[in-house]
């Protein structure tokens, strides 16, 4: 008999990737909790990895009318080992006894459904709905995106690009061009016909000759030849972008301690995370600061342990300065985000909110100060408090005071407002 | 016989040895045991191809649903901790009769699969009569690739939320979309297209007949109206599809699509012993015969009796590992058991199985295959025999009574007990809860109610039933009421009407109320 054998290993594997995101979508609200108690239990440097989900069976189940417990159930088992008939058998403990057909209970998990969330999944619903803040498209020359204009036509393209009303235009006047002398000919050969009396004579026959030989030759002009073609010429324009870069303050002074640090950090891998992935142009500055500011690369901004007193101030001229030297305003969309906690020089926080309000809120698109802090508002929320009035829409500020924290603040701070 | 070659050696398959062992297999299948078969299509697939094909319900495409993302998943999680191991097959009743076979399995155990899947299962699907009358296994593949299409395209215009809850709603009583009681039409893809646009407008012409508002010239007397329907009706979504007030056209092409489905598995579901235990006895004999001729080596065997041991384990009533018991131990035992009281009856069997003690076994099992499902092949070919293997017992729990009886064991006494016993366990229309549509209030409020018949007293699970109530009121778009019986008696009614769903007991008296 004739059979098939077909190796289908080669073919795609992903045959359910549908069906998973419809399930994924349809869960997104359980999903999403999960993913945000699990971004707080991480580590640092732990957060890029899948995460195993649970969610409530009875909120994913799918109902059918099936029998409940109560009434008379017979059954029929295996492995009698001491029964007899007659015997009786007090009800198991737990279970009520239905024995309607669940009879696999190995214990844990029972009334959760768990499943594995990869890594891109995982990322996809941290940073569901989160986007930069007055993000606007501006010039840049480095920029490669384009996109294609008409540009005039050319002699040459591929079929696609073939444009019928110039190329139509062309042959019409090359058959005009062409046709001219020999419709001119014609012309004058029908007025000597008709100029005739006799029109079988000699002189008849030779003029009705020509006539037909010139007609053929008219003919012979083609209606459409190569070189009438004519295609569409596209250039391309470099288009305005988005290019963004994001200032990272940290603090690092002697009063914030490793816990502190810690949480300052997590918002920052966050941040950092969340540009990486969303936002592929954006250049991310470190500035760590003490007495004295420095910009630092991603290596040491997370892991150095230098420290000293505190001047927030010095910060922020940094920033000034790389700002104004670096990431001129009409191309680059300039975010801020800034942690400490809280304790500063005392005469240096009016500096700072002099520098905030001067110089550089007027240069950025959003700015966003987290203060990390277990007790009552310090020196420098009461300072900037007075901003939030002036600029409404450009800072932002918020308290974090544990590590549950984090992750609802940093959504916050980011959300994406409907406009 | 002389002895021939042994067709592989090591424990890596290659594509030649499998087209060898189909061929030697087929051989012995056709001339010796006589067994008829659609062609074989064997499959290689990898695990995750095997877990798509599991949550699609092994069919090779399907529309798309959360609940089968759902079932991947839960597939994916388990087997990537070890909980389970997957199938080395996965067999679908179709015309080419299509295998799937797992890459990883070895030179082995493929033969042992295409022994089970291709000639075992195969067999089967072209041989029982459920499977003749109620499936066409040439338009299967066909049908599903159609319905995969319909539902794509009402994704696209109606939108895939949209379809995806009317899905739901549909497979909340996917069960009751069957005619126990009648046969059904095979299905034909082919005219499924071609008269699905009349379908559509002949059935919505119909529907609108039913729910005419307008007063006829001859204005019967309300109380002469004859009740709708007329008999009751057990095939919920047939009813649906037919006469729910406000479903859109393509909205009853979809519950068409889901009962046509529903109707495709519903042999299956009736006939996992004999299945199973006729595929498990085919691979068994098979292999022993393979090994006869000397095609597969005494190490092949070992190999193949481990994983054959694997599957016909059955743990006891007692054990963590018990979950029901297994298909495969109870249908294999069944089958050899047919062809042990035919081969050598003892003096038990030719009371116990008057009617074929000596007979020609092969002839037998051919009969029982083809003439029964489990329920009825349990009650015929239940043998003392097997129930003292497997020492069978029944208990009675009836919730009137304080403790669990065991009601027979496997001893002369019990035996006719303990089979019936098992053959209602099998019996479809004894474990799912029997409802049908009574009434539907035409003049009315255009109110559905359904009646539900308790068995023994057996209630429904009042949770699943009041979110399955919400499904049909979604179907239905007007009141739905389920009234639970107990005999005579109205023991339950759920209720749904656009804001709610309550339950009263049957007496009026109490009332929980759900949102």
């Amino acid at each position: 008999m004739a059979f098939l054998i077909i190796d289908r290993r080669q073919q795609g594997k992903q045959k359910s990737a549908v069906n998973r995101q419809r399930f994924l979508k349809r869960f997104r609200k359980h999903i999403k909790e999960a993913v945000s108690d699990a971004v707080n239990k991480r580590s640092i440097t732990d957060m890029e990895r899948g995460e195993e989900i649970s969610i409530p069976k009875k909120d994913i189940s799918e109902p059918i009318f099936r029998q409940g417990s109560g009434g008379k159930h017979h059954r029929v088992l295996p492995g009698n080992k001491e029964f007899i008939r007659g015997d009786r058998i007090d009800r198991p403990k737990g279970g009520d006894g239905g024995g309607g057909g669940k009879a696999s209970n190995q214990g844990e998990g029972m009334d959760e459904f768990v499943f594995e969330l990869n890594q891109q999944e995982f990322l996809d619903f941290m940073f569901e709905d989160l986007e930069l803040p007055n993000l606007v498209r501006k010039q840049l020359k480095d920029s490669d995106s384009y996109k294609l204009v008409k540009g005039g036509y050319l002699r040459e393209g591929i079929p696609a690009r073939l444009n019928v009303v110039q190329s139509l235009k062309g042959a019409k006047a090359r058959r005009i061009a062409l046709g001219g002398a020999i419709r001119r000919e014609i012309k004058s050969l029908e007025q000597a016909f008709e100029a005739l009396d006799d029109e079988d004579s000699e002189e008849g026959r030779e003029i009705s000759d020509k006539l037909e030989r010139a007609q053929r030759r008219l003919n012979q002009i083609p209606f459409l030849d190569d070189f009438d073609l004519r295609y569409n010429n596209m250039i391309q324009q470099p288009t305005p972008t988005t290019s963004a870069v994001m200032f990272c303050l940290m603090d690092v002074s002697g009063s914030m301690t490793q816990d502190i640090k810690d949480l300052a950090k997590r918002f920052f891998v966050l941040l950092h995370l969340f540009l990486k992935r969303h936002y592929q142009k954006t250049e991310v500055v470190f500035i760590r600061h003490h007495t004295k500011a420095d910009e630092v690369d991603e290596e040491e901004f997370f892991y150095s342990r230098e420290t000293g007193g505190t001047v927030v101030s010095s910060a922020l001229e940094l920033m000034n300065t790389i700002v104004r030297e670096r990431y001129p305003t009409d191309s680059w969309n300039i975010y801020a985000a800034q942690a400490s906690d809280g304790e500063n020089w005392t005469d240096d926080s009016p500096k700072c909110r002099d520098l905030l309000v001067k110089s550089l809120l007027p240069l950025v698109q959003y700015y966003a100060y987290v203060e990390i802090s277990s007790g009552k508002e310090q020196e420098l929320w009461q300072t900037y408090s007075e901003i939030p009035e002036h600029f409404p829409e450009r800072f932002a500020m918020r308290v974090v005071k544990e590590p549950a924290d984090i992750f609802p603040v940093f959504r916050d701070l980011f959300e994406r407002k409907s406009t | 016989m002389s002895k021939r070659e042994p067709i592989a050696e090591g424990s890596e398959w290659t594509f030649d040895a499998l087209e060898t062992f189909e061929r030697e297999i087929g051989k012995i299948a056709a001339d010796r045991y006589r067994l008829d078969t659609y062609r074989n299509q064997i499959e290689i697939i990898s695990a995750d191809q095997m877990m798509d094909a599991y949550s699609s319900v092994g069919m090779p495409v399907g529309y798309h649903h959360w609940s089968f993302g759902k079932q991947f998943l839960s597939t994916e999680q388990r087997y990537r901790k070890g909980h389970i191991g997957l199938a080395y097959e996965l067999v679908i009743n179709s015309d080419p009769c299509i295998a799937y076979l797992m890459e990883e399995n070895s030179m082995t155990l493929q033969a042992l699969v295409i022994a089970h899947a291709c000639f075992g299962h195969n067999s089967f699907f072209k041989g029982n009569y459920l499977f003749r009358e109620w499936t066409d296994a040439s338009a299967i593949v066909n049908y599903v690739l159609f319905a995969r299409d319909y539902i794509s395209e009402c994704e696209e215009r109606h939108g895939v939320d949209t379809v995806e809850t009317l899905l739901d709603s549909c497979h909340a009583l996917m069960n009751l979309g069957v005619d126990r009681f009648r046969r059904p039409n095979p299905i034909s893809p082919e005219e499924e297209r071609q008269r699905q646009k009349e379908r559509e407008d002949h059935m919505q012409q119909q529907v609108n007949d039913l729910w005419r508002t307008i007063p006829q010239k001859e204005q019967i007397a309300e109380e002469k109206w004859p009740r709708f329907p007329s008999e009751p009706q057990e095939n919920l979504l047939y009813f649906i599809e037919k006469n729910a007030p406000l479903l859109e056209p393509w909205e009853r092409e979809i519950v068409r699509i889901v009962r046509k489905i529903a109707v495709y598995y519903y042999p299956q579901r009736q006939t996992k012993i004999m299945n199973e235990g006729w595929a498990t006895f085919w691979h068994y004999n098979l292999m022993n015969d393979l090994y006869d001729e000397g095609l597969i080596t005494e190490g092949n065997v070992l190999e193949f009796l481990q994983s054959h041991t694997n599957v016909i384990h059955q743990p006891d009533y007692d054990s963590p590992h018990f979950s029901g018991i297994n298909p495969y131990t109870l249908g294999f035992a069944m089958f050899s058991d047919i062809r042990r009281v035919c081969e050598n009856p003892t003096e038990e069997d030719r009371r116990f199985s008057s009617g074929y003690a000596g007979a020609d076994w092969l002839e037998i099992v051919h009969h029982a295959m083809a003439n029964y499902k489990d329920e009825s092949f349990i009650l015929q070919y239940l043998t003392p025999k097997v129930i003292r293997d497997l020492k069978l017992f029944s208990i009675l729990d009836d919730d009137s009574d304080s403790a669990i009886s065991v009601t027979a064991i496997h001893d002369d006494d019990g035996y006719q007990n303990v089979r019936e016993g098992l053959a209602d366990q099998h019996n479809l229309s004894k474990q799912e809860p029997n409802i049908q549509v009574w009434e539907v209030s035409l003049r009315g409020d255009r109110s559905i109610t359904l009646h539900h018949d308790q068995h023994d007293r057996i209630p429904l699970d009042e949770e699943d039933a009041k979110e399955v109530l919400k499904h049909l009121h979604r179907l239905w778009r007007f009141d739905a009421r389920l009234e639970s019986r107990r005999g005579d008696k109205v023991h339950r009614v759920f209720h749904c009407n656009d804001e709610k769903v309550w339950i009263d007991s049957g007496e009026g008296s109490q009332s929980t109320e759900t949102s």
